[in-house]
């Protein structure tokens, strides 16, 4: 009897290696694919066959050099610009609203609050050619200021995990603090700040990686300028109608460059995401 | 509700109060009504009176030079539009200047905004002069300036850190968002370019066109609202339900390899989604890499039409998105599901439960309670999923039937392609407030039946 439930296990285990051996070959084709394409000779999109004839790194060299067209170090060095710019401005104004939202007692914090709910049930885009005005008549548009101010323009909005995670800090550490004569402002820079290591991590690495995946804002922004594209926009470019057959191998180069930072990146900060994302739903 | 009532009474408690003030104040107080900041400077508060003394004149300023102009303009948005006047002299075509609907709406909104948080500071101010007279009365005197920069970094922390956030919030969310929303009430499209063309008021025009009483684009809205919702469901429970299964699997007591199982995943939800969504188009495709493999392994005559077919590009899309969606779940779900108390699956197998009864049983209905709030975050975005479905499919096949939009197009993309590629932005807008409707509603009959849902008693 026990011995027949025993097989029954190592039989279930095994069944279920199999499954996920199975699923992970299916989560990783794309990828696969997108590895194998990077180091293809021949150009194409569409091929009559799935493993290349010949391999090359000239898809990754070229991307150097040949920058006439598509300057993709140029692109990079924007990107990287506008990622650092940004995450710096997001994560202030982010941990400012959070603190506030969380610590302070006002009489305007509740109205706040569903304020914001409100506004961030709209789409986020409907709004994107008023933007596009607004920074006209700043005369801003087309440039990389313009794009780390819509980047982070809406933070504020955002502040939901990082007070989630200050609601977290007990408040008998501020009311002691208080005692000893410290200021509201001292608290939260020599307390709450120091303590809140983990969502200043991650508010930092969501701000800086948002720039390196999006791309519609910086459709809109950009329009023709391409030497103020970011990578993204850039990439997309490539494969668009007239440019596919060209220069798909190359696109894929291009990407496997930016999804390995991005991926270790985000491997890292796995843990704080699923805190910050479970930390806010458990409390509702 | 009681909240609500709470500020509306507050709100009329400073309307009665900025009345009795002037009928109770001295005359300081009473010239402060007019010279705003008086009841500051000539009560020791100089550098509090300076500023409102510059926010008034400043005010009068920009309202005198642009701002009445401005606030007129919404009323017609523009007359005269841009035209040509033929130059005798130097034998050419001038343009002579005309209105632009756009700015006019524009700025119109703007210096409504301008005007509103101009009477809160006039209101604050006059308050102000009122309670400093009160203070000297019995013998305090009002705090100076050091005070108050003080206080800005102790009891008034809140009102130093929120300014800029929420300045920012305000000029690059909530006033691009009112002047869309009028947008939708006006009939800004293809054939109303400013500044050669102008538009301008048609009350609710769109939205009955999107409604009911245009043929094509009722229908299109239709069909798409539809998909939208069957999009939605699908897409959120079927990666629910499945990135839960996968995590159970992982986390199986006798599974090997745990950590490594868990990062192949979480290495694909890594990449940069426009790379893997438009690779997986260029997989997906007619003459792509999946076809083809069929194809040499003989398993298929003719290509199948994942992305061309109209109702199987509808199954694609949502399969795709749980490769997309599942490592998410997975992620997010692992913690929570082991903190599902290990007795409650001991006794149910004494009870001779199997895994499928524990799943449906336990499982579920654990996490259903544990995770409404994520759920509804994942339907909204569902709703809004715009990445997946513009990248991968573009919302095609074209349809015929429908509005500048395609088979699996969702009610954002549609928005976005009619805001980029068509330039119909008050159809648009009309969407985007739809949306929005939609959103809300959910939310609310969500949050509604969890908040009671949370008076029961704790799960076990």
């Amino acid at each position: 009897m026990i011995r027949s439930q025993k097989t029954r296990t190592a039989l279930g285990n095994t069944i279920i290696h199999i499954i996920l051996g199975i699923m992970s070959f299916i989560w990783l084709i794309p990828i696969g694919f997108l590895l194998l394409a990077s180091f293809r000779k021949e150009a194409g999109a569409y091929t009559s066959y799935i493993l290349p004839k010949g391999y090359t790194l000239d898809n990754y060299t070229k991307l150097f050099t040949e920058t006439s067209l598509f300057n993709y170090p140029r692109w990079f060095l924007n990107t990287l610009f506008v990622a650092v710019v940004s995450c710096i401005v997001t994560t202030i104004l982010v941990l400012l609203t959070a603190y506030a939202l969380s610590r302070m007692r006002f009489r305007l914090r509740r109205p706040l609050m569903n304020f914001i709910m409100v506004l961030g049930m709209f789409p986020g885009f409907m709004s994107m050619i008023a933007v596009y005005h607004i920074l006209k008549a700043f005369g801003l548009t087309q440039s990389l200021w313009a794009l780390i101010l819509v980047y982070s323009g809406g933070a504020a909005m955002g502040y939901y995990i990082a007070k989630g995670f200050f609601d977290t800090i007990p408040k008998s550490i501020d009311e002691s603090a208080m005692l000893d004569g410290a200021t509201k402002s001292q608290i939260f820079w020599k307390i709450t700040l120091p303590l809140s290591k983990p969502v200043v991590i991650y508010t930092v690495l969501t701000s800086f990686i948002a720039p390196w995946v999006d791309f519609i804002f910086v459709s809109v922004i950009m329009k023709d300028n391409y030497q103020n594209y970011t990578i993204a926009l850039g990439l997309y470019q490539m494969i668009s109608r007239e440019n596919i057959y060209q220069y798909f191998t190359r696109f894929c180069a291009g990407a496997v460059l930016i999804a390995i930072p991005i991926t270790i990146l985000f491997i890292y900060m796995q843990k704080y995401y699923v805190s910050g994302i479970t930390g806010g739903s458990v409390k509702g | 509700m009681k909240k609500k009532r709470s500020l509306l009474t507050r709100l009329s408690e400073s309307i009665s109060g900025f009345f009795s003030h002037f009928i109770n104040g001295d005359g300081i107080t009473k010239a402060s009504y007019v010279v705003m900041g008086l009841g500051c400077l000539l009560r020791k508060q100089l550098v509090r009176g300076f500023c409102y003394l510059l926010i008034q004149v400043l005010f009068i300023w920009y309202m005198l030079s642009t701002g009445i102009n401005n606030i007129i303009g919404l009323k017609t948005l523009g007359v005269n539009a841009q035209g040509q006047v033929w130059d005798e002299v130097n034998q050419i075509y001038r343009y002579t200047k005309g209105d632009n609907s756009m700015l006019m709406l524009l700025f119109g909104v703007l210096a409504v905004f301008v005007v509103i948080g101009f009477l809160f500071i006039y209101a604050a101010s006059v308050k102000n002069a009122y309670e400093n007279e009160q203070l000297l009365k019995v013998n305090k005197t009002p705090s100076d300036f050091n005070a108050d920069v003080k206080r800005m970094f102790n009891e008034k922390f809140h009102v130093t850190i929120l300014t800029p956030p929420i300045l920012m919030v305000f000029l690059f969310t909530l006033l691009p968002l009112v002047f869309m929303i009028l947008i939708a009430f006006t009939n800004f499209d293809k054939n109303h370019q400013p500044p050669g063309n102008l538009f301008t008021w048609v009350g609710l025009e769109n939205f009955s066109a999107a409604l009911y009483n245009d043929p094509v684009k009722s229908h299109t809205f239709l069909s798409l609202f539809i998909w939208t919702l069957v999009w939605a469901v699908f897409a959120t429970f079927l990666n629910y339900i499945f990135g839960m299964i996968l995590a159970i699997m992982i986390n199986k007591k006798g599974i090997r390899l745990k950590k490594f199982w868990r990062t192949i995943f979480v290495t694909t939800i890594a990449v940069p989604q426009f790379v893997s969504l438009m690779l997986m188009s260029k997989l997906l495709h007619d003459q792509g890499a999946i076809n083809v493999l069929f194809k040499n392994l003989g398993w298929i005559e003719d290509f199948i039409p994942f992305l061309s077919d109209p109702f199987l590009a509808k199954v694609t899309v949502i399969v795709v998105n749980l490769w997309v969606g599942m490592p998410y779940t997975m992620l997010i779900t692992s913690g929570i599901l082991m903190n599902i108390p290990a007795d409650l699956y001991e006794s149910a197998r004494i009870d001779g439960a199997g895994p499928v009864t524990q799943f449906l049983k336990i499982t579920m209905p654990y996490m259903l309670f544990v995770t409404t709030p994520y759920l509804i975050t994942q339907f909204i975005g569902n709703i809004n999923n715009f990445n997946v479905i513009y990248l991968l499919s573009g919302g095609g096949p074209l349809s015929l039937n429908y509005f500048q939009a395609g088979n699996t197009d969702l009610l954002v993309t549609w928005l976005y392609k009619l805001t980029v590629n068509e330039q119909n932005y008050s159809m648009a807008s009309t969407i985007g407030i739809i949306i929005f409707i939609i959103c809300s509603f959910f939310t609310l009959v969500v949050f509604n039946k969890t908040s009671s849902a949370q008076k029961e008693e704790e799960f076990q």
